[in-house]
């Protein structure tokens, strides 16, 4: 299944969210946002703490329903055809089984038929460098070890989107050079990389774009080199000169 | 997967159980309600295998309290009744519950109580002075309180002495609510006069300071009856088989059987089956 | 004290002579308690695992009677099921009373709330732990329910066992519906309550002992087992 086989209107993007608005504990999260996020490159939601980057995140994964407004595909998912967008978490959740299996996990749910589920599942881990793990018990392998078995899961499924919060918060430098490098290949290979953080350091390496956020809003939006050389509002530049938290 | 060995195990399970109900099924049985004083005496455990070996059918007893096994009677839940309680017996087969009462032997009731012997008592031949002597001197009496044929004969005897229990009850007077053997380990441990059936006492290991005091009073005569339940009442009953173990209890043989039965070289019960 | 040091020795006794009546009422209880724990699973794990992973109205609620039932008492349940099962109630035609059919029936009614109880609790603090992840994959709610029921493998084996011991250590609803006949329905329970009514407290204590001890090291088997799986999966 190769993604450039797919003409522009079998996409899943552009993504389109309107209006959205999210409300929970008599607080605004996300206010009035509407934005177009379309194929092509590693998209970053750059802001501080509380700036409502991960429910937004989950919004448009499908995870949370907004209070009013939209995020919508460009066409609604096809049943059977398996996961279009997969998520990774800033915890990976692992099942009490082994990597191979945990990933083939993610294929079964997919609808992925038994005798490709083990070979795919093999695959992803091998390109993310894991393949000695395989017969691990995933629970008991290292913080960044486990994250980059997530992603594998995640990539098995051959996603459009994938959306990934903090994927590297709770990782030591060598795990997050290792996860950082995953999430480079995955893009490459053709899959819409959609991440949250609030780590300046992993925006500068890994984005394309940045959107930024804060309080709600998305207060800018632009080509990562443009952004951090020079970046429009006011709160941004105080965030990436560490003055915002 | 996991689930299919869950599921293996599972059908195995029910097989198994499947195929042991099956085999109790092909067995001859009867269900026999009788009184926890009737098994607790030995009496069925000499009684039944003799039964079995002669005829091959099982006889399972349900051992509880008199009033207990009347009302499973009346359910339908045993085929034969082996209970001591007369009157209550013959209210049963009246109230057409079952067939008919048939004596078959009898024992007697002993009081028994404590060395210290508070109500002087000890060594008596008359049974409801006794009970007069007991209530005066307010001594510690258990009673079993729980509608049994011992609880029945327990209260007959009150009445013949004159005492309204529901005025003269206190706290000398405890009610366990329990069969013989429990009532007879609370009077123990409180060293308390205790009606008990002579059966029961005999195999009663925990007697502590408790002996017997009073015997022989005619009074103290504890009657068994058999019957069989009415198969109108409850088609399901096993009439044939059921009637088959009432015909062997009254027979020379069944009755000499219980003759036999003996603790200690003593016998605990007297068959008394009338002929015809 | 004597009583306890005669029991030890009616224990030692016993267990040294194989006496065949020992080993069929001992084979009894555990055939009995079994085969409930087994129909308790089937039933119990399932619903605890529904009502975790679930939302419908009238949840809570659900979870305090669940709760709750955590402390029937034996013989209420003996005393319903013996309603159920005489020939004068509604399943009498089945004429299971006074079997160890109707003694795994009432252990089973006992039991299932132990494991629905204790299993919802479990699953659901996993939950909190995968539900997003599960989400995200695509589970629906069955599928979450039977992969969180799998992968709480470990805390169920120990709820499973908790009913197991309520079921095997249980007296008065296996009272009721057996009827403690010997040879058929008589296990260790009801034997150890008729020894002590006839009075004969060191050998009821004795078998009292002989009970533990069999219940202990099933525990231990089951604890080691456990111990070694847990080690390698984490």
């Amino acid at each position: 299944m190769g993604n450039s086989a797919m003409k522009a209107s079998d996409s899943l993007l552009p993504l389109r969210i309107e209006d959205l608005c999210f409300e929970a504990g008599g607080r605004r999260i996300i206010d009035r946002i509407s934005l177009d996020i379309g194929a092509g490159s590693r998209t970053v939601i750059l802001g501080p703490n509380g700036a409502g980057k991960s429910v937004l995140l989950r919004i448009c994964h499908g995870l949370l329903a907004p209070t009013s407004g939209r995020a919508a595909w460009n066409i609604s998912q096809p049943v059977g055809t398996g996961r279009r967008q997969a998520m990774v978490f800033q915890r990976p959740v692992m099942l009490r089984r082994s990597a191979l299996a945990n990933v083939a996990y993610g294929l079964k749910l997919a609808g992925v038929e038994t005798h490709q589920r083990q070979a795919r599942a093999f695959r992803a881990l091998d390109r993310l460098g894991l393949a000695h793990l395989a017969g691990r018990s995933a629970r008991v392998l290292s913080g960044g070890e486990q994250q980059r078995v997530a992603i594998a899961r995640a990539w098995a499924l051959e996603p459009e989107v994938l959306f990934l919060d903090e994927p590297t918060a709770n990782l030591d430098p060598q795990a997050t050079r290792e996860v950082e490098a995953a999430i480079t290949s995955i893009g490459a290979a053709g899959t819409k990389i959609i991440m949250v953080t609030h780590d300046l350091g992993a925006a500068k390496r890994l984005a394309d774009e940045i959107v930024f956020m804060h309080n709600g809003r998305v207060l800018e939006r632009a080509d990562a080199r443009r952004f951090f050389d020079g970046p429009a509002s006011h709160e941004a530049a105080a965030f990436i000169h560490g003055e915002l938290l | 997967m996991n689930a299919t060995r869950i599921l293996l195990l599972v059908s195995v399970l029910i097989a198994a159980h499947a195929a042991s109900i099956s085999a109790a099924a092909q067995e001859k049985f009867i269900t026999v309600a009788s009184t926890t004083s009737t098994e607790q005496s030995g009496l069925f455990g000499y009684l039944l295998p003799v039964y079995a070996k002669k005829t091959g059918v099982e006889v399972r007893v349900v051992a509880l309290g008199t009033g207990q096994a009347l009302d499973v009677g009346r359910r339908g839940d045993a085929d034969v009744l082996f209970v001591h309680d007369k009157p209550a017996e013959e209210r049963f087969v009246a109230e057409g519950f079952g067939i008919e009462r048939k004596e078959v032997m009898y024992n007697d009731f002993v009081l028994v109580g404590p060395k210290s012997d508070t109500a002087r008592i000890a060594g008596g031949k008359d049974i409801v002075a006794a009970f007069r002597k007991i209530h005066g001197a307010h001594a510690p009496f258990v009673s079993r309180g729980d509608k049994s044929g011992t609880h029945a004969a327990e209260l007959r005897l009150w009445k013949d002495a004159g005492i309204d229990l529901a005025s003269a009850r206190g706290p000398w007077y405890r009610e366990t609510g329990s069969g013989m053997g429990p009532a007879l380990n609370t009077a123990s441990s409180m060293n308390a006069y205790i009606l008990a059936d002579r059966g029961t006492w005999l195999s009663f290991k925990n007697r502590g300071d408790l002996a017997v005091v009073v015997e022989g009073d005619t009074r103290l005569f504890n009657q068994y009856g058999v019957i069989l339940v009415n198969p109108a009442r409850h088609p399901h009953v096993k009439k044939e088989l059921g009637q088959g173990f009432i015909d062997w209890i009254l027979s020379d043989e069944g009755q000499r059987t219980i003759a036999d039965y003996k603790i200690g070289g003593e016998q605990l019960f007297y068959p008394n089956a009338r002929r015809g | 004290m004597e009583t306890i040091a005669l029991a030890l020795g009616q224990a030692a006794e016993l267990i040294a002579g194989f006496d065949p009546r020992l080993v069929q009422i001992v084979g009894l209880s555990f055939r009995v308690s079994l085969s409930a724990v087994v129909i308790a699973a089937l039933v119990g794990l399932p619903l605890g695992a529904a009502i975790a992973v679930a939302r419908f109205r009238g949840r809570q609620a659900v979870i305090v009677v669940l709760n709750a039932l955590l402390g029937l008492p034996s013989v209420v349940v003996g005393l319903l099921v013996y309603l159920l099962l005489s020939r004068a109630g509604p399943l009498g035609p089945m004429g299971i009373l006074f079997t160890p059919t109707a003694m795994v029936v009432a252990q089973a009614i006992l039991v299932t709330p132990i494991i629905a109880a204790f299993s919802r609790q479990a699953i659901e603090d996993a939950w909190r732990e995968y539900e997003e992840q599960l989400n995200s994959l695509g589970a629906g709610p069955v599928q979450a329910a039977l992969t969180l029921l799998w992968d709480c493998r470990f805390s169920l084996l120990t709820t499973v066992l908790a009913g197991f011991g309520r079921a095997v250590a249980e007296v008065g609803a296996v009272m009721i519906v057996g009827g403690n006949i010997d040879g058929v329905t008589r296990v260790m329970t009801t034997a150890i309550a008729l020894e002590t009514s006839k009075g004969d407290l060191p050998l009821a204590l004795g078998l009292g002992m002989v009970l533990l001890s069999l219940v202990l090291a099933l525990n231990a088997a089951a604890h080691l087992i456990k111990e070694a799986a847990q080690r390698r999966y984490g």
